[in-house]
């Protein structure tokens, strides 16, 4: 039977110097060598940060409007669209009577794939994602963060619409609240 | 140097063996890279100069268990994985330290599957859970320098010193 395709030949033997190793160290010391002074790379990262680009998507955060409202009327819409199902939310009625608002909006940090989705799909505006990226935990009930800790998180962003203001409130009711409606309005659960 | 004990304050560092052992322990913690998926290339970037992992010591990244300290578990952790998974940490020697990098390794993520574990720690205990898909490397070094907290506390906790008063929880809502 015939041998198909050739084989290589075996290298020569190298010179006495190059048997020595010491052309091939020293060229390897000299790129070493030339590395140190080209320009440093490194992040030294706890006290020098990366310039995040505006739009980095990190951590998801409930926001205010400027009156100080919580402006999620929890229409379960973050709920629905969210890929990993990170969202929870419970409604409850609110003292402005037309609108709902979340009792309870937990969202585990661990699910969330910061895809950005419930940013985009918020009528209202009230979901965004922070540039938040440096949270870590320790437990996962620690990582599930409610809605205290996510309003904490977002902070205020003015609202140029103003849709509370323009709406009167019920006889009764408190000036602006976002408190549970009171129990005389009587929605049966 | 008057009197002796300001001799002795100022030229001899005194500690217990047992901080003097987790002094060593926290800065050479030797990861098992557990790369899964796509955290495992921001596992690779956290070591890589950019991010540089050595200036924490946890730069000799080992692939067998017998010479790690921690496990990075990093990706999705499929139920056909998972026995290797626990497997290798079962090999690696104690004291170890698991690392549940991302969505997937922490709670199973986006995968809700009846093919991948709900979080590597339904199989191996986790010490730090890392958010993220991917989290990155700057994340990564956070858990490390977490698990370096740990690993004090630990020493601390061993000789019922008061746990460290919680240096950096890391400043949330920072920026």
């Amino acid at each position: 039977m015939s041998v198909i395709g050739k084989p290589v030949k075996r290298p020569e033997q190298k010179g006495l110097l190059a048997r020595t190793y010491l052309p091939s160290v020293l060229k390897g010391m000299w790129i070493t060598l030339r590395h140190m002074f080209r320009p440093k790379v490194t992040m030294q990262y706890p006290e020098e940060t990366w310039a995040l680009p505006d739009r980095y998507r990190g951590l998801p955060a409930l926001v205010r409007d400027d009156s100080e409202r919580v402006k999620c009327v929890a229409c379960f819409l973050c709920q629905f669209v969210c890929p990993p199902k990170a969202i929870h939310i419970e409604a409850q009625e609110i003292a402005t009577g037309v609108e709902k608002g979340p009792k309870v909006f937990d969202i585990n940090m661990l699910r969330c794939i910061m895809c950005g989705y419930c940013e985009e799909v918020c009528p209202e505006q009230a979901i965004f994602l922070t540039r938040e990226y440096q949270t870590v935990g320790l437990s996962r009930e620690q990582m599930i963060f409610n809605k205290d800790r996510l309003l904490e998180m977002g902070g205020v962003r003015p609202d140029p619409i103003r849709k509370w203001s323009r709406l009167a409130p019920p006889a009764g009711a408190p000036e602006r609240g976002h408190e549970p409606a009171p129990v005389t309005q009587g929605a049966a659960r | 140097m008057s009197d002796d004990a300001s001799a002795v304050d100022h030229w001899v560092l005194t500690t217990r063996l047992a901080d003097y052992v987790a002094w060593g322990r926290k800065n050479s913690l030797w990861p098992m890279p557990m790369g899964l998926a796509c955290c495992a290339i921001e596992l690779m970037a956290m070591v890589a100069p950019r991010y540089d992992v050595a200036r924490f010591g946890a730069e000799a990244l080992r692939f067998s268990p017998r010479q790690a300290d921690m496990m990075v578990v990093a990706g999705t952790v499929s139920k056909k994985m998972a026995p290797a998974v626990k497997r290798i940490y079962d090999q690696m020697p104690e004291p170890k330290w698991v690392i549940a990098m991302g969505a997937c390794a922490s709670t199973g993520g986006m995968f809700r599957s009846y093919a991948v574990t709900q979080g590597v720690d339904e199989i191996i205990p986790v010490d730090v859970y890392i958010p993220g898909c991917p989290p990155r490397p700057e994340s990564l070094l956070e858990g490390i320098m977490q698990v370096q907290r740990l690993v004090e506390e630990r020493a601390r906790a061993g000789r019922g010193a008061p746990p460290l008063s919680a240096p950096s929880a890391p400043a949330a809502a920072g920026r």
